[in-house]
C-alpha cells in the first residue's frame, strides 16, 4: 500500500517541491507546458509569506533571480525551451559571478516556435551551456514525478554547495503527467540574517561585497576560468548520477534519459521477455555526464542503442564515452512524437543483426 | 583615510564620504559621473543608510561603479539592472536598492525592464545619467541622443526619420501609476548641482517611507565623445540638452508630496 | 497485473477528470498508477483525452500505442481507437453519441448511452462517470466502491452538490457492464 502518497501532477509537484526545498523566491513568465509551475507558485508562494513575482519576460525573470540570488537567497524561475532560450545571457552572468540558482526547462517541440509536445530537444543546450563563455551547469533530468521531486530539491543543495545554476530538465510529458508520489519534509526558509557571507546584504560591520562578471585583463579573467573549471572538475567527480536497469548480463545496452529512459524499462523488460539480454543505463545528472560507467559498460557489450526526442544530442556523449569500443546505434523522434516500445524493439534488432554481420562497427 | 583631529577652534564643514571608496575613478576628465557618484554617497551618508544598501551597476561608463560606492553592490547585464534590483529588494525589503544606470543601458536595451520595474511601484531608486551618447563603446548614437546629433554611428547627425525620436524617459515613466517619484535634474552647473542633490534626497527619501518606485534623471556631459572641453560641454548640454529635455519634477505621488511638504 | 486504459472524447466532456478519478482509486487501492492527457490548443472542444495506466509493477511506458481498453466519447475517439484496443480487451463506447457498433469479435464492447442516462438524472456532464463505471465493472481494474470513494475525496468543492448524483450514475453504469452492455 502506497496511502502516504498524493496524485501530483509534474509541473505542480516541482514547484511544490522547490518550496519544500526552501525556496524563497519564484519569478517566470507563462509557457507552455510548464505555465502550472508558475500557477502553483503563484497560489503557494504568497501562503507561505514568500515572494512570487510574474515578470514581463524571460529575459527579466532571470535577472531577477540573478538580483534575489546576489542577496542569498534560495531563488529559482521556469519556463520552456523558447523561454529557456531567451535565459541563456543572465544564466552566464550567473554562472561567472559564481552565485547559486535553479532554472527549470520543462521542454517543448523545436526549434523555433515549435509546438508545446514533449521533446528532449534542448539536451545541448543544458549540457553544453547556450550560453556565452565557458561554463556549465549541473543539468538534471527527472523520468517520474516523484524524481522530479527529488531532484528539485538536491538541485537547490547542489546550487548551495558549489555556488552554480543548476538545471532541472524533464520534456513535456513529465510536467504534464500524473503520478503517485511524496513530498518531502517543508524545510524552514533560511531568515534573511542567517544569508551567505558573501551575499549583499548591506556592508556593515565588514567591507564592501561585490559581485560581478566582469573581469578586465586578461590574465584576471583567465584566473576566473580556471577556478571555475576547477569547480567543474569538482563537481564532474563528486556528482554523476544515473540508474542502471538489468546491466550485469546485458548483451546489448540502451541508454536513454526522461521519459525515454522510462519507456525503454519496458523496452528492457520486453526485450528480455523476446530472449534478449537488454540492459538500461539512465543518465540522471546529463552534466555530469555518466562517462565512466558508459565506458565501462562498452567494454562488455555487443553494442549500445541510444534513444532521444530530438535528432542525435545525447548520443555524441555517448560515443564520446565509448570511444569506439563497441557499436553506438542512435534512435530518435522529434517533433513531440514519443518513441514507444514497439519502435524501438525493432531497433535493437537492427542493432543486433548489425553486430552480427559485421555491417555496425563503431560510429 | 587618514584620519585627523579637527581643532576645537574649527568646524567640520567638508569630508569625504562614508559610502565612496577611495579608489581613483577611471572616468574622464571632465565627465560627470564623478559629481554623481559623489551625490548619491552624500546622500546614502546624510541618511544613514550606507550599511544597509545595495546598489547595481549598469553596462556602461559606470560599469564599475561598485568599486567607487563603499556598499554592496553587484554588477547587471545590459540594461537589466531594474530586473536584478525587483529580485533583490524583493527577498531584501528592509535593505536600500538603487541602480545607477546610462542612456544606453536604460533606455534602450533595458527600456522593458525599467517601465515595468516603475509600473510594479517597486521600491527603489534609479539614478539614471543621460549624457546623449554612448560612451564606453567610443560615442555611438544612444537613445537620448539628439535629432542632428553628430555621432560615429550617426555620422551625418540623428536622422529622425529614420532612427526615431531622442526617448524622454522621466516624462514616459511618469505616466504609470506605479512610479512615486520621477523628475529630470543637470549637474552642469552649482546650482543644478545642489538640486540634483535634493532631488536624490527625495527619491531615497520616498524608497525608504515605501512610496513606490523612483527616478532622477540627470543631463549630463561627455566631453571626450562630443569631442568638446569639459566647460564648453557643459554649456552645449544647457543649450542643446536642456531645451529638448526639460528640467524638473514629471512625477510626484500624493505621499512624496506630502514627504515634501514635511520636510 | 497491468491494465492501460486511453479515456477519448471532447474537451469539456470530462474526460481527464475521468481518468484523475481512476488514477485516484488505483493509487488509494495500493497500485502503480500513471495519468498522462493529451490534447490540442482549444480550451473546449477540441479533442481531449488521457491514458491511465495501472500496473502492480513500477511503471515504465507511460503512453501505449495498443491499450487494453478505453472509453469513447465521441465519434473520433471510436474511429481513432477502436482499431487499436488489445484482444481480450474492453471498449466502453458513449452510444449516445457514437452511432456505429464496433465489428471486432476479440474484445468486449459495452454500449453505454451514458449521455442520454446522464440528462435522465438531470446533468448530460455525468456521462464520463457513467462509463468510467462501466469500464470498472467490466475490467475489474478497481472496484465500483474505491472510484466513489476517490470520487468523494477529490470531487472539486464547487461539484460537491452533486456526489450523490454522480454515485447514482456510476451505478447505472456499472448495471449496464454486468448486464452485458448492449444498450
Amino acid at each position: 500500500m502506497i496511502m502516504t502518497k498524493e496524485l501530483w501532477e509534474g509541473n505542480a509537484a516541482i514547484a511544490e517541491a522547490a518550496i519544500c526545498a526552501g525556496v524563497e523566491a519564484f519569478f517566470g513568465y507563462p509557457i507552455t507546458p510548464q505555465t502550472e509551475v508558475l500557477e502553483h507558485f503563484s497560489k503557494r508562494l504568497p501562503e507561505e509569506g514568500r515572494v512570487f513575482l510574474q515578470a514581463e519576460s524571460e529575459v527579466a525573470s532571470i535577472n531577477m533571480v540573478y538580483g534575489a540570488a546576489c542577496a542569498g537567497a534560495r531563488v529559482m524561475t521556469s519556463s520552456s525551451s523558447p523561454g529557456v532560450s531567451l535565459m541563456q545571457e543572465g544564466i552566464s552572468y550567473i554562472a561567472c559571478s559564481e552565485v547559486p540558482a535553479v532554472v527549470t526547462n520543462i521542454m517543448r517541440g523545436g526549434p523555433g516556435l515549435g509546438n508545446v509536445q514533449p521533446a528532449q530537444g534542448d539536451y545541448f543546450q543544458a549540457v553544453k551551456s547556450a550560453g556565452h563563455g565557458d561554463y556549465h551547469m549541473i543539468a538534471l533530468a527527472a523520468s517520474s514525478v516523484q524524481e522530479a521531486i527529488d531532484l528539485m530539491v538536491l538541485a537547490f543543495d547542489l546550487a548551495d554547495k558549489y555556488r552554480t545554476v543548476v538545471i532541472f530538465i524533464a520534456d513535456g510529458a513529465i510536467g504534464q503527467m500524473m503520478e503517485p508520489a511524496e513530498m518531502p519534509p517543508l524545510r524552514p526558509v533560511r531568515p534573511p540574517e542567517e544569508r551567505v557571507a558573501w551575499a549583499l546584504t548591506g556592508a556593515k560591520g565588514r567591507e564592501h561585497n561585490i559581485i560581478t562578471s566582469l573581469y578586465l585583463g586578461a590574465e584576471n579573467l583567465e584566473q576566473v576560468n580556471l577556478r571555475l573549471q576547477a569547480k567543474l572538475k569538482k563537481i564532474a567527480a563528486n556528482e554523476v548520477r544515473w540508474q542502471e536497469y538489468s546491466t550485469e548480463d546485458a548483451d546489448f545496452l540502451l541508454v536513454a534519459f526522461g521519459t525515454v529512459g522510462r519507456i525503454c524499462q519496458t523496452v528492457v523488460r520486453e526485450a528480455r521477455a523476446q530472449g534478449m539480454k537488454v540492459g538500461l543505463v539512465r543518465p540522471i545528472t546529463l552534466w555530469p555526464f555518466p562517462s565512466a560507467r558508459i565506458a565501462e559498460l562498452a567494454g562488455r557489450v555487443k553494442g549500445i542503442l541510444t534513444v532521444e526526442m530530438n535528432a542525435g544530442q545525447m548520443v555524441e556523449d555517448v560515443r564520446l564515452a565509448v570511444e569506439g569500443a563497441c557499436p553506438v546505434r542512435f534512435y530518435g523522434r522529434m517533433g513531440g512524437v514519443i518513441p514507444l516500445p514497439d519502435d524501438i524493439l525493432p531497433e535493437l534488432d537492427k542493432l543486433d543483426a548489425g553486430v552480427a554481420s559485421g555491417r555496425e562497427v563503431q560510429s | 583615510m587618514t584620519t585627523i583631529e579637527i581643532p576645537a577652534d574649527m568646524e567640520l564643514v567638508y569630508e569625504y564620504p562614508k559610502s565612496l571608496t577611495e579608489a581613483y575613478m577611471h572616468y574622464c576628465p571632465g565627465c560627470t559621473h564623478g559629481v554623481i557618484h559623489r551625490l548619491v554617497a552624500e546622500v546614502l551618508d546624510e541618511l544613514d543608510v550606507r550599511e544597509k544598501t545595495i546598489g547595481i551597476a549598469p553596462v556602461g561608463c559606470s560599469v564599475l561603479a561598485y568599486y567607487y560606492f563603499d556598499v554592496d553592490m553587484a554588477e547587471a547585464a545590459h540594461g537589466r539592472a531594474p530586473a536584478m534590483a525587483t529580485g533583490l529588494k524583493r527577498v531584501s525589503p528592509d535593505k536600500v536598492v538603487f541602480t545607477y544606470q546610462g542612456d544606453g543601458d536604460l533606455a534602450s536595451i533595458g527600456i522593458a525592464e525599467i517601465i515595468y520595474a516603475a509600473n510594479r511601484g517597486e521600491m527603489f531608486t534609479t539614478i539614471f545619467v543621460n549624457n546623449a551618447i554612448y560612451g564606453m563603446t567610443g560615442g555611438q548614437m544612444a537613445p537620448t541622443t539628439l535629432p542632428g546629433q553628430k555621432t560615429t554611428s550617426s555620422p551625418t547627425g540623428r536622422d529622425v526619420e529614420t532612427a526615431g525620436w531622442p526617448m524622454k524617459v522621466a516624462e514616459l515613466l511618469a505616466v504609470l501609476p506605479g512610479s512615486a517619484y520621477i523628475t529630470r535634474q543637470a549637474v552642469l552647473d552649482v546650482p543644478g548641482i545642489r538640486r540634483t542633490k535634493k532631488a536624490l534626497k527625495l527619491a531615497f527619501q520616498a524608497q525608504l517611507e515605501g512610496l513606490g518606485f523612483s527616478m532622477v534623471e540627470i543631463l549630463s556631459t561627455c566631453s571626450t565623445n562630443w569631442h568638446m572641453g569639459p566647460a564648453e560641454a557643459l554649456e552645449w548640454a544647457k543649450e542643446h540638452m536642456v531645451p529638448y529635455y526639460p528640467l524638473g519634477d514629471t512625477k510626484v505621488s500624493d505621499g512624496v508630496r506630502a514627504l515634501m511638504e514635511s520636510k | 497485473m497491468q491494465e492501460e486504459i486511453i479515456i477519448s472524447g471532447f474537451g469539456g466532456q470530462g474526460t481527464l477528470f475521468a481518468g484523475q478519478l481512476l488514477a485516484y482509486a488505483a493509487m488509494d487501492s495500493g497500485h502503480h498508477v500513471t495519468w498522462i492527457p493529451s490534447y490540442g490548443p482549444e480550451m473546449r472542444g477540441g479533442k481531449a483525452r488521457c491514458t491511465v495506466i495501472v500496473s502492480d509493477e513500477e511503471i515504465g511506458a507511460p503512453l501505449v500505442r495498443r491499450p487494453s481498453a478505453a472509453i469513447v466519447l465521441n465519434i473520433p475517439s471510436m474511429e481513432a481507437f477502436e482499431p487499436t484496443i488489445k484482444p481480450g480487451g474492453t471498449l466502453v463506447v458513449n452510444s449516445s453519441l457514437v452511432p456505429q457498433r464496433s465489428e471486432r469479435d476479440d474484445i468486449r464492447v459495452i454500449y453505454a448511452p451514458a449521455t442520454d442516462i446522464a440528462e435522465e438524472l438531470g446533468n448530460a456532464r455525468m456521462a464520463n462517470v457513467i462509463c468510467l463505471a462501466a469500464l470498472v465493472e467490466a475490467t475489474g481494474v478497481v472496484t465500483l466502491d474505491e472510484v466513489k470513494q476517490a470520487l468523494e475525496d477529490h470531487l472539486p468543492a464547487r461539484h460537491r452538490k452533486l456526489l450523490g448524483l454522480n454515485k447514482e450514475a456510476m451505478d447505472k453504469g456499472a448495471a449496464l457492464a454486468k448486464a452485458g452492455g448492449g444498450g
